[in-house]
Parts: C-alpha cells; sequence; structure tokens
C-alpha cells in the first residue's frame, strides 16, 4: 500500500496549561474523503490549524506528500499543495465574489485577466457563477461556505482541508453541496472534512476517525464508527453505550 | 476606474491650467497641493490598499527632503541625481522600518505607535547632529538653472510636479490591476484568509512600504528644491505625517484619485485657516485634526466614496423609473 | 559609587518619578484593557490637564492639590464625554477608525492648547515645592513624597472600585466578554465611557501631582505618555499591575541611569527603548498578545 499523502504522526499541542490535542495520529489517503469527527472542543479545528501551518505541535510530526513539513507556515504550505477552509467563514469583505477567488487563483497565474478567468472556473463549478460581482459580504451563509470553499479550491489543492462547511446551512443545502465535495474528490484531490452533520460523513467519507478530549479515540469506516461503543460514549457521554443496548434489548 | 487612460484625461486638464492663469499666487498654491498629492498618495499604497496605517510617514518626506540638500551642499551632488538618491534614500528606510517592523508582526495601533516613533527619533537625531545642520536646518544655495533643478519662475515646477503626480498615479494604477495588488487588498481585508491562500503577508507589506516610502520621499525631495530649506521640524515634523494621511482619507483610501482630491481639500482649509488667523501657530491642524474626525465618522470612504454613493443613487432611481415603465 | 548613600536617595526619587509614569500608564492601560484601543489622545490630554492646574492655579489661586479635586471629576467628565460622544459613535466600531480619531482628537486638542497659548513654557511657584522630607539619610522633594502616596492611594481606591462596586464589576464584565455583557444588560457604551472617564480621571491627578515640580507647554505630556505607552507595553497591555509595577521600574531606571550615564541620554534614549520594546515584547510580561 502506497504512503498516505497525509499523515499526522503522535502530534500534541499544548496551550499553556490546556492539552489540547494528545498524541493524535491520523493519515488521509490520496484521493480519499476522510472524516474527522467527535464532539465540541475535541481538538479538531487545532489540528487541521497545526497541518496547515497555522500553529506549531508541542510535539509530533506532519508528512505530507512523504516529507515532513512540520512547522512550516501557511502560505508555504498552500503553495505545496494544501488548502483550509476556516470553521467561522473568513471572506475578504471589501471585496466582490470574483475577487476574492481571484486572490487564490494567482497563486499559479501572475497575470490579472488570467486570475479573474480562473475565479470565474471555479466559481461555476461550485454554483457561485450568479454572484460573481456581489460583494462578498452581501452573501447568505450557504454563499459564504460556497465561497470558502471556491477560494480554497482556487489554489489548485492537492490535500483540501473542509473545516465544517456544511455547518449552519438546512438540510437542502447539505443536500446540494454534498455532490460538489464528491465532485473535488472524484477529480483527484484528498479531502479531510471536520464535520458534525452525520448524514454527510456516512454517504462521503471513506475513513473516519474520531477525536474525543484531544486524543483518537478510534477509527475505521463510517460503518464501524457508528456502532463504536466509545464514540457514542465521547458524544452521548459515559453509560450512554450501555444504556442502548439495554434499551434495545428491552423494546 | 479601468485603465490608464482617466489619469491621462485629468493630467492633461491639469496641464492645460497654465493657459488660463500664470499667476504666482495660484501656481504656488498648485504646487504645494501636488506635493501633498505625492506625499499622500504614497501614504494611500500602504494605508489605503494595504491597510497598515503609519503616523510617521514624516520619517520618508524628511530623509527625501534632508538627502537631496545634504548630498548638494556637501557633497557637491548635481541636484537632479540628488533628488534620484531622495528617492532611494527613502525606499531605504522604509525597507529598514518595514523589515523591523512587520517581522516582529506588528499591525494596527501597534504599528502606527512605532512609526510615529521612527518619525520622532529621526526628527530629534536631525535637530542635534551637525549634519542635518542641527537647530538650524539647511539652505540649498540659489542656483536659477534647470540643470540644478532650480528655476526663475514657479511654471517649471508646476510641471515637474505634475509629472511626478501622474507617474504615482500610474504606478498606483499598474498596482492595482496586478497580483501583488490583488494580494496588497488581501492582506488588508483578511491576514490570516490571504496565508491560506499562499500570500506571503510579511513581504506584501515590506514591499508595499518601501514603494510608499519612495514615494514619499520623492515628496520630499521635491520639496527641498521648491523651498531651498530644510529643518528638522519641517522635515520629520507631525505636520507632515498628518497631512500624508489625511488627504488620502479626505479623498478616498484605496483609490488611486483620493489624495489628489484631498490634497486639494487640505490645501483649501489651510488657506482658509490662514485667511483667519495669519500666521498663528496651531490652527492649522486643529482644522484637520477636527476634518478628520468628521470624515472618519460620516464619509469614512472619503470623497471617492461620496461619489460612488451618490452614482449609487442616481442608478436606483433609473433603474426603478425603468421598472416602473416596464410594467406601465 | 554603588554607595548607599548615592543609591538610596537615587531609587526612592526613581519610586517617585515613577509613580507619575504608573498613574498615566494606569490610565492607558485600563482603556487598552476594556476598550481595546490604544489611545493616541492620551497625551494631548493630560498636556490640557495640566494646563487647566496651572490655570486654576494663575487665575483662582488654588494650590494643585486642592485643584485636584475639582479637575479630577472635571477630566472624568471630559473623557466619559469624548469616549461617549466622539470616539465611539465616530468610529463604528471599526479598529481602523478609532486610531485615526483618538490621533484627530490628540492633534485638535495639542493644536488647540498651541493656539491658545502659544509655546511658552510655564512653571508656577509654590512655596513648598523645595521643601524636604527626611527619610533616613535620604532628602526626599515634599511634592514627590505627595506623588508617591498619591498613587498608592489612588490605586487602593481604584481595587476597592473594581472589586466591590456594581460599575466596577461591570468593567470587569465587558473587559473580560463583550458580547456576554452586552447580552447580561450592560451598557457597553455607558461602560467605554465610564473607563475612558476614569483613565482620564487619572491623567488629571498626575497633572496636579506634577505641576509644583514640572513645567507646562502644549508638548509636555508627550515625553510622559511615551514612557507611559513604554511601561504598559512592557508590563501587559490591559494589566493594572504590570502599569503600576512598570511605571516604578521605569522610574527607577531612569534615576539610576540618570545617576551613572547622566541626562544626557535624553529623549533619544526614552524613544529607543520604546521601539525595541515594541519589536521584541509587545505581549509584555502580564498582558495579552499583541
Amino acid at each position: 500500500m502506497a504512503e498516505p499523502l497525509l499523515h499526522v504522526d503522535n502530534v500534541s499541542k499544548r496551550f499553556g496549561g490546556l492539552l489540547a490535542v494528545d498524541k493524535a495520529s491520523f493519515t488521509a489517503e490520496a484521493g480519499r474523503i476522510t472524516a474527522l469527527i467527535g464532539p465540541n472542543g475535541a481538538g479538531k479545528t487545532t489540528l487541521f490549524s497545526i497541518v496547515s501551518g497555522f500553529a506549531a505541535p508541542t510535539e509530533g510530526r506532519i508528512r505530507y506528500q512523504g516529507a515532513d513539513i512540520t512547522g512550516q507556515p501557511p502560505h508555504k504550505l498552500a503553495r505545496q499543495g494544501i488548502a483550509r477552509t476556516f470553521q467561522i467563514t473568513q471572506p475578504f469583505a471589501g471585496l466582490t465574489v470574483r475577487e476574492n477567488i481571484a486572490v487564490g487563483s494567482h497563486l499559479f497565474r501572475p497575470r490579472r485577466i488570467d486570475a479573474l478567468a480562473a475565479a470565474r472556473a471555479v466559481a461555476e463549478a461550485v454554483d457561485l457563477g450568479d454572484a460573481l460581482d456581489q460583494p462578498a459580504i452581501s452573501l447568505t451563509v450557504a454563499g459564504r461556505k460556497r465561497l470558502e470553499l471556491a477560494r480554497a479550491l482556487a489554489i489548485e489543492p492537492r490535500l483540501l482541508l473542509l473545516d465544517e462547511v456544511l455547518a449552519g446551512l438546512n438540510p437542502s443545502e447539505v443536500r446540494d453541496m454534498m455532490p460538489v465535495i464528491r465532485a473535488i474528490a472524484n477529480r483527484g484531490v484528498t479531502v479531510v472534512m471536520i464535520e458534525h452533520i452525520m448524514q454527510a460523513v456516512m454517504s462521503l467519507a471513506e475513513q473516519v476517525f474520531v477525536l474525543s478530549e484531544g486524543r483518537i479515540i478510534a477509527q475505521g469506516t463510517p460503518h464501524d464508527i457508528a456502532a463504536d461503543p466509545r464514540v457514542i460514549e465521547a458524544y452521548l457521554g459515559h453509560g450512554a453505550a450501555q444504556r442502548m443496548t439495554a434499551g434495545a434489548a428491552h423494546g | 476606474m479601468k485603465g490608464v487612460s482617466p489619469i491621462l484625461v485629468v493630467i492633461a486638464l491639469l496641464a492645460l491650467v497654465p493657459i488660463v492663469t500664470t499667476s504666482p499666487v495660484v501656481l504656488n498654491f498648485l504646487v504645494t497641493t501636488l506635493m501633498i498629492a505625492l506625499v499622500g498618495q504614497g501614504w494611500n499604497l500602504l494605508g489605503g490598499y494595504g491597510g497598515q496605517y503609519s503616523f510617521g510617514h514624516a520619517a520618508f518626506f524628511g530623509t527625501g527632503a534632508y538627502a537631496t540638500a545634504i548630498l548638494q551642499l556637501r557633497y557637491g551632488v548635481n541636484a537632479w541625481l540628488g533628488f534620484a538618491a531622495a528617492i532611494a534614500a527613502g525606499a531605504l528606510v522604509g525597507a529598514i522600518i518595514g523589515a523591523m517592523s512587520f517581522r516582529a508582526g506588528l499591525k494596527g495601533s501597534y504599528f502606527a505607535l512605532v512609526t510615529l516613533a521612527f518619525a520622532e527619533v529621526l526628527r530629534i537625531v536631525a535637530s542635534v547632529a551637525p549634519v542635518t545642520g542641527a537647530g538650524v536646518g539647511l539652505l540649498i544655495k540659489l542656483d536659477l538653472r534647470p540643470e540644478a533643478f532650480q528655476f526663475q519662475s514657479r511654471l517649471p515646477f508646476y510641471f515637474i510636479a505634475l509629472a511626478l503626480v501622474a507617474a504615482s498615479l500610474i504606478v498606483v494604477r499598474l498596482i492595482e490591476d496586478s497580483r501583488f495588488g490583488a494580494y496588497l487588498v488581501a492582506v488588508r481585508e483578511n491576514e490570516e484568509a490571504a496565508k491560506a491562500l499562499g500570500v506571503n503577508v510579511v513581504v506584501v507589506k515590506f514591499t508595499a512600504m518601501s514603494v510608499s516610502a519612495a514615494i514619499t520621499a520623492a515628496g520630499g525631495g521635491f520639496y527641498a528644491q521648491y523651498f531651498l530649506f530644510v529643518d528638522s521640524g519641517i522635515a520629520y515634523g507631525p505636520w507632515i505625517s498628518i497631512e500624508a494621511l489625511l488627504a488620502p482619507i479626505i479623498g478616498g483610501a484605496g483609490t488611486v484619485f483620493g489624495p489628489l482630491l484631498g490634497a486639494l481639500v487640505v490645501k483649501v482649509l489651510g488657506e482658509i485657516a490662514k485667511l483667519l488667523t495669519g500666521d498663528a501657530p496651531g490652527l492649522d491642524l486643529i482644522i484637520y485634526g477636527g476634518v478628520l474626525i468628521l470624515v472618519v465618522a460620516f464619509a469614512p470612504r472619503g470623497i471617492a466614496g461620496l461619489i460612488v454613493s451618490v452614482r449609487g443613487v442616481f442608478q436606483k432611481a433609473r433603474d426603478t423609473a425603468a421598472l416602473e415603465r416596464s410594467r406601465g | 559609587m554603588l554607595s548607599p548613600v548615592i543609591l538610596v536617595p537615587a531609587l526612592l526619587n526613581g519610586l517617585m518619578t515613577g509613580a507619575i509614569y504608573a498613574l498615566v500608564a494606569l490610565g492607558l492601560t485600563l482603556i487598552y484593557g476594556v476598550l481595546h484601543i490604544i489611545n493616541f489622545a492620551h497625551g494631548a490630554l493630560l498636556t490640557a490637564a495640566m494646563f487647566a492646574a496651572f490655570f486654576a492655579h494663575k487665575l483662582f489661586g488654588l494650590d494643585p492639590y486642592v485643584a485636584a479635586a475639582g479637575l479630577t471629576p472635571l477630566f472624568f467628565f471630559i473623557g466619559y464625554g469624548l469616549q461617549r460622544y466622539v470616539i465611539g459613535p465616530a468610529a463604528h466600531g471599526e479598529d481602523r477608525n478609532i486610531l485615526l480619531v483618538t490621533l484627530g482628537l490628540a492633534v485638535v486638542i495639542e493644536n488647540t492648547l498651541l493656539y491658545a497659548f502659544r509655546a511658552d513654557t510655564r512653571t508656577i511657584n509654590l512655596p513648598y515645592a523645595f521643601e524636604v522630607v527626611e527619610f533616613g539619610n535620604a532628602f526626599l522633594a515634599k511634592p514627590r513624597v505627595i506623588a508617591f502616596g498619591t498613587m498608592v492611594g489612588v490605586a487602593l481606591v481604584l481595587w476597592l472600585l473594581m472589586r466591590f462596586t456594581d460599575t466596577g464589576k461591570a468593567i470587569r464584565a465587558v473587559a473580560k466578554e463583550k458580547l456576554g455583557a452586552e447580552l447580561s444588560g450592560i451598557d457597553v457604551a455607558h461602560i467605554y465611557a465610564v473607563t475612558f472617564g476614569i483613565g482620564t480621571a487619572c491623567l488629571a491627578i498626575a497633572a496636579c501631582l506634577l505641576l509644583p515640580t514640572y513645567y507646562v507647554n502644549p508638548h509636555a505630556g508627550n515625553a510622559f505618555v511615551l514612557v507611559a505607552f513604554t511601561v504598559v507595553v512592557l508590563g501587559g497591555m490591559g494589566s493594572v499591575m504590570g502599569a503600576l509595577l512598570g511605571g516604578l521600574f521605569v522610574g527607577v531606571v531612569e534615576s539610576l541611569s540618570g545617576l551613572y550615564l547622566g541626562e544626557s541620554l535624553g529623549q533619544i534614549g526614552i524613544f529607543v527603548m520604546f521601539i525595541l520594546v515594541l519589536l521584541l515584547r509587545p505581549s509584555g510580561m502580564f498582558g495579552e498578545r499583541a
């Protein structure tokens, strides 16, 4: 089996007295969709920040494409093909949708004309083609999430880190977004997604890692994870798994 | 505003002014206005487009002024070469301050503070150092020949100032339409998001600061040739730091013509102040400070922003009228 | 040179100058800690307070320590009004605008003083300005001893205010978590204004303490505020303890270095120290990261 595109190896992150991430390891296979799930505050976004260069791990290494990228700054990692979206969308507020995406397109296109044209193409791929000349701040939540995605895609990444890109969307918006993500993976982009919406995780992810209190407590296919009592406990509390099986026995 | 043509039109119109009048008073007013427009355009690149507000642009203005004065007085360097050196010196100082500040991660108020401090250090040093004439200042020797960048009448100065402003407008316009410009504006809007898209924020800020400093230093070098006198208060004083930011803020920060529009307003206000009080120190700055607060409070996008808003209102009215017509 | 006979008085004098720095820094750090703005108008406001104290003496014969009783509330209201009706509304909450507005205020205030009173330096003469207090084998200028005592008093009063009054608790709430405080019904605009007012009131007190031994001109406040800025950045933006200890520390350093290096260090030294502190430690020792 080939080496995974991304290998997070025993990473820990300490903030003063708080150990946010505790010897967490996970991998992402090239071209696959991997999900990182877990209750709020488990450390998922912290891990994303570390992988994308916004934070340095207190311990552990990150391997990407076979090389150690630990500690490199975000802009360098972007050039090497790692893109991320932010949990709370971070649009360039004073710019239009097109101009927002163009900033990403410029990475491999020095000329303004080329970047703007490429931005249009990316916008259409995520169904933002109609909003190109609107100010980014005038977008709805769903629009902003698409913009966040579009900008990340504009830098033509090999590894795409999606941080709760479905959060805040209503069910039909979620249904619309899912094929977009599937299409991205089909084009060969490796996707790692942090997600709370289980429907999406179940149908999109091929590999799931569960993070709780900074530690990886389970990994496997979505099916394995759903049945894993440790996962149930992490989300629903101590004894929940037992109560559920007891309930099933009675019902 | 697409393309360079609006700039050429405006410059051409301004170039025709001497046909209407060659009054020294009017020309002097216009020359000093253009000088502030130049200095302000420098600030505008770093502050308006880049979002990094410097409160010490005097550091570059003064360096430009002193550089050319010292080179001419002490080393007999040709005035035009001195002017070129002034721009280079300004860029160098900008690069040094920028490198130190941005690598230390200073932004917002901290950046404003440190630029203020640098300007003040330079002012104090210039007020005591012999090379800058200490408390007395430097007088460039009168030599009214074009080779010495001095002229009998104000008219050549006017055209040179106009050319310099034109150059600064074109430079900013070209930047606006380039990758560097897109990155600069992205840094202003959201640094973290920019980083995630591959923008090297420190390098972008540093580059903007160096170019900004060069443009402002050109204004300083020109000042030295026009007035032939420089001292520490003129070169590095708060007055020029304030005018450098006031012009673009009034006219519209982050727009090509903002500094020019704003410089006009600033100079007009200055003349009003002089009319009211003669030469009493302080009144013009009081007015500037008050106007700054008013502009931020009521027209944060400056005159250019107001024009856009008014256009928007008219456009809406036209659209509504068209809608009515199509219904009726 | 290291003899205690010389060292101790220098130390004590440094503590007393430091008390003034601490008072000025206190206002600055309070404003930053709660409003999260760097008050560029602080220096100009101090100068204005010094002029006010000066004229209180010149026109009404009021001793500065007596004038403080009236000037402190006056400047509290001035600060309150400035934040509530000028800075707050004008800035629309944007950081960049706040920068410009406080700069604008500084320029307006300082130049109004310049325009009204010209650039001349003035001093007042008080009969007891040169009286000394004996402390061990050190002779300390009376006004400076009073300054130190006052600083301690002010610090105490503020501590009591913050801990035990509703307003103080509201201030601490807003400083920690503005949105939460707002949702609990606290009038944030009012609290911001109160905090700004307290900061300005500290300036009035500092001005009255300075007047007996210092001079007044339209730029006088700047020197102190620059040191205060350095103190606040060094001690940590928003940390009251940092401001107090930092002010005293800088006062002592200034005094001791004056001993060994003479007065020629001058203003350049202060600015250079300020720049270095900004470049090297913008979070200070007690406070939050820049």
